[in-house]
């Protein structure tokens, strides 16, 4: 039997992982509601306080949906979260979706400025670092880094608040205005929380990146094509960077959901109306649909991610295909 | 075939030039001959050395207030000054050291008692149940420490027992993966064919053969462990799921701080230091492990 060569694999490949995907999708959703729906407080009682009258409580716990049978209340919660349908909070009444969405215009921004400070950190300094392996450079490029690694976002941010908004008054220490009102501005708002977030991971990846670095320098290819007459740089340029950025692809893979994480802190540290404090102020008010939807927009995000950077292995290194 | 890798830190060869140069010698030796490992462990032992003096004895009582001293500099009365209840920051630093190598400790040692045995029947029984469980450590990794932790915190409430169970639980899929990796090399090993060629148990193997021989990368892998449940403590104090107040955290001194910045940045900046030093310090420590235990250590793949 002859298969046009690759494309059926991707195909096998594809629905394979997807399969695999949905699959660990919907784990991953049990796993949330089960922990949330074993809760020891009714919601309805929460929403009421202790005033409340039994029938009171009966009766929104009713409109609530939740005297449905468990299995019931999750699939109208998956009903919900696959039409896009969130539903409202318990306690704000505020439809969830919107809510989200709002967040999210803090969030997004957020964790992609992190991400670019990180690799304008991470790249040069992960390069230099290799390439000045045996000069003091390199090796105080390396411990500065080790460094870096050790100190929290929180803590960065809170330094940087400290020298550009209480000493130098340069940019704002907290708070956001909404893009409509004023871009400007709520770019300015983002700029200290991007750089608190982005140093700490351009320190990791910049390991990352070092280490992929020596790696090609040492390979064989390498050296084949500077045997062939190309100069040191062009050789890395043409040759080194497309296996080199297999490892580092990883990393920021890895470091996606990291830095997702790290948005919750440094929202926190800035008081930004981002993903994190909607979920922190969720937790505080026990309002648990939103904490359900929030956590789960997170785990979706982290498990495609992952799924995105492991199919764009395949795409960079056609090797790993046919292993 | 596991799908997402999961390393700790970056681990880079050693090229063999460098190899050769290395001391011989006794472990102790080595170890004291690796700049990393002498620092880090410098820096370990000292943060060890203050939990146990904590214990015993601190210089004013970490909770006690004092309003009439409140926000104090810096003074020989008070070495790293007083917090906004007139506590002494010191004393409530060296406390918190004892509350970070505990809970520090009891995450690692959650992670390990899940994450090895799931990683030693992967890599053991192979096939279905290998696929299985990586599927099932799949899972685990998409709820980062964090956000478990806020699962847990919205569950049960926020204490030091939910930070650590959320932190333990989730670096297990970490040492799945890195027991899984590194066992999978010993079981393809002959001495674990003529083992099982003359019918040893499967658990007298993963006891007398495995686990020897996965004992330098697990221990390297607990030290760098170590360092992110740290972080991950801090962070979770700072974001209040964590240890709730009296009780004198790291994450939460600099969060309770924050308010005084413009007053006494200090205040925030001490509790800080602490936190990196501690890191940096397990940090290095593991990479020296790593370097003397197992010099040959490639990125697990």
């Amino acid at each position: 039997m002859r298969r046009p060569p690759g494309s059926s694999l991707v195909t096998v490949y594809l629905a394979r992982r997807i399969s695999t995907l949905v699959a660990t999708l919907i784990a991953a959703s049990l796993v949330v509601f089960a922990l949330l729906a074993v809760l020891p407080g009714k919601p309805a009682q929460v929403i009421l306080g202790t005033q409340a009258t039994p029938e009171s409580v009966a009766q929104l716990t009713k409109q609530l949906g939740l005297d449905k049978p468990l299995w019931q209340q999750y699939l109208d919660w998956m009903r919900g979260l696959v039409t896009g349908d969130y539903g409202n909070s318990y306690i704000s009444q505020l439809p969830i979706g919107h809510q989200i969405a709002q967040s999210l215009a803090v969030t997004a921004p957020l964790v992609g400025l992190g991400l670019a400070v990180g690799l304008v950190i991470a790249v040069p300094f992960g390069v230099a670092a290799a390439l000045l392996r045996r000069r003091a450079a390199g090796t105080l490029i390396a411990a500065t880094s080790q460094v870096g690694i050790a100190i929290p976002n929180f803590i960065a941010g809170i330094l940087l608040i400290l020298v550009f908004a209480v000493k130098l008054g340069w940019l704002p220490a907290s708070g956001f205005v909404t893009w409509s009102t004023d871009p400007w501005q709520a770019f300015t708002s983002l700029v200290l929380p991007g750089v608190a977030l982005g140093v700490v991971e351009g320190a990791l990846i910049s390991r990352y990146v070092r280490s992929a670095v020596l790696e090609v320098l040492r390979s064989d290819y390498l050296r084949t094509a500077r045997a062939k007459g190309l100069s040191r740089g062009r050789a890395l340029v043409r040759h080194g960077f497309r296996n080199g950025s297999i490892p580092v692809l990883t990393v920021i893979g890895l470091e996606i959901p990291s830095l997702i994480v790290g948005a919750v802190v440094v929202e926190s540290v800035f008081t930004l109306p981002g993903i994190g404090t909607l979920l922190l102020q969720a937790v505080a008010n026990r309002d648990l649909i939103v904490v359900e939807d929030v956590v789960m927009l997170i785990a979706v995000t982290v498990l495609v991610v992952n799924f995105l950077v492991d199919f764009s292995y395949r795409l960079l290194d056609p090797r790993i295909a046919r292993a | 075939m596991s799908s997402m890798q999961v390393t700790v830190a970056p681990v880079e060869p050693l090229p063999e030039e460098e190899l050769a140069r290395r001391p011989s010698g006794g472990l102790a030796y080595r170890l004291l001959h690796d700049a990393s490992a002498l620092v880090g462990g410098t820096i370990v032992l000292c943060i060890c050395l203050a939990a146990l003096v904590a214990v015993v004895w601190t210089p004013y009582d970490p909770l006690a207030v004092d309003p009439s001293h409140a926000l104090q500099p810096s003074s020989w009365n008070h070495l790293f000054g007083t917090d906004e209840y007139g506590r002494d920051v010191l004393s409530r630093l060296l406390a918190g050291a004892k509350l970070i190598l505990y809970s520090g400790a009891v995450s690692v040692a959650i992670a390990v008692a899940a994450g090895v045995p799931l990683g030693l029947a992967a890599a053991i029984r192979g096939g279905l149940i290998d696929d299985a469980l990586m599927r099932f450590v799949d899972l685990i990794y998409a709820f980062p420490a964090l956000l478990a932790a806020i699962v847990l915190a919205a569950a049960v409430g926020a204490s030091t027992t939910s930070a650590m169970i959320a932190i333990g639980v989730a670096y297990v899929p970490v040492f799945a993966r890195v027991t899984r990796s590194s066992a999978l090399q010993v079981v393809g090993s002959e001495y674990v064919l003529a083992a099982r060629a003359y019918r040893r148990s499967t658990l007298a193997i993963l006891w007398r053969h495995v686990l020897p021989n996965i004992r330098a990368t697990l221990i390297v892998q607990m030290s760098l462990l170590f360092s992110l449940a740290i972080l991950a403590e801090a962070g979770l104090s700072y974001l209040g799921l964590g240890t709730p107040p009296p009780e004198p955290s790291w994450g939460r001194m600099v969060e309770e701080a924050q308010s005084y910045l413009s007053r006494d940045p200090m205040l925030a900046i001490w509790p800080g230091i602490f936190i990196a030093i501690a890191v940096l310090g397990f940090n290095l420590l593991g990479d020296g492990l790593r370097d003397v235990l197992d010099p040959r250590l490639r990125s697990s793949r």
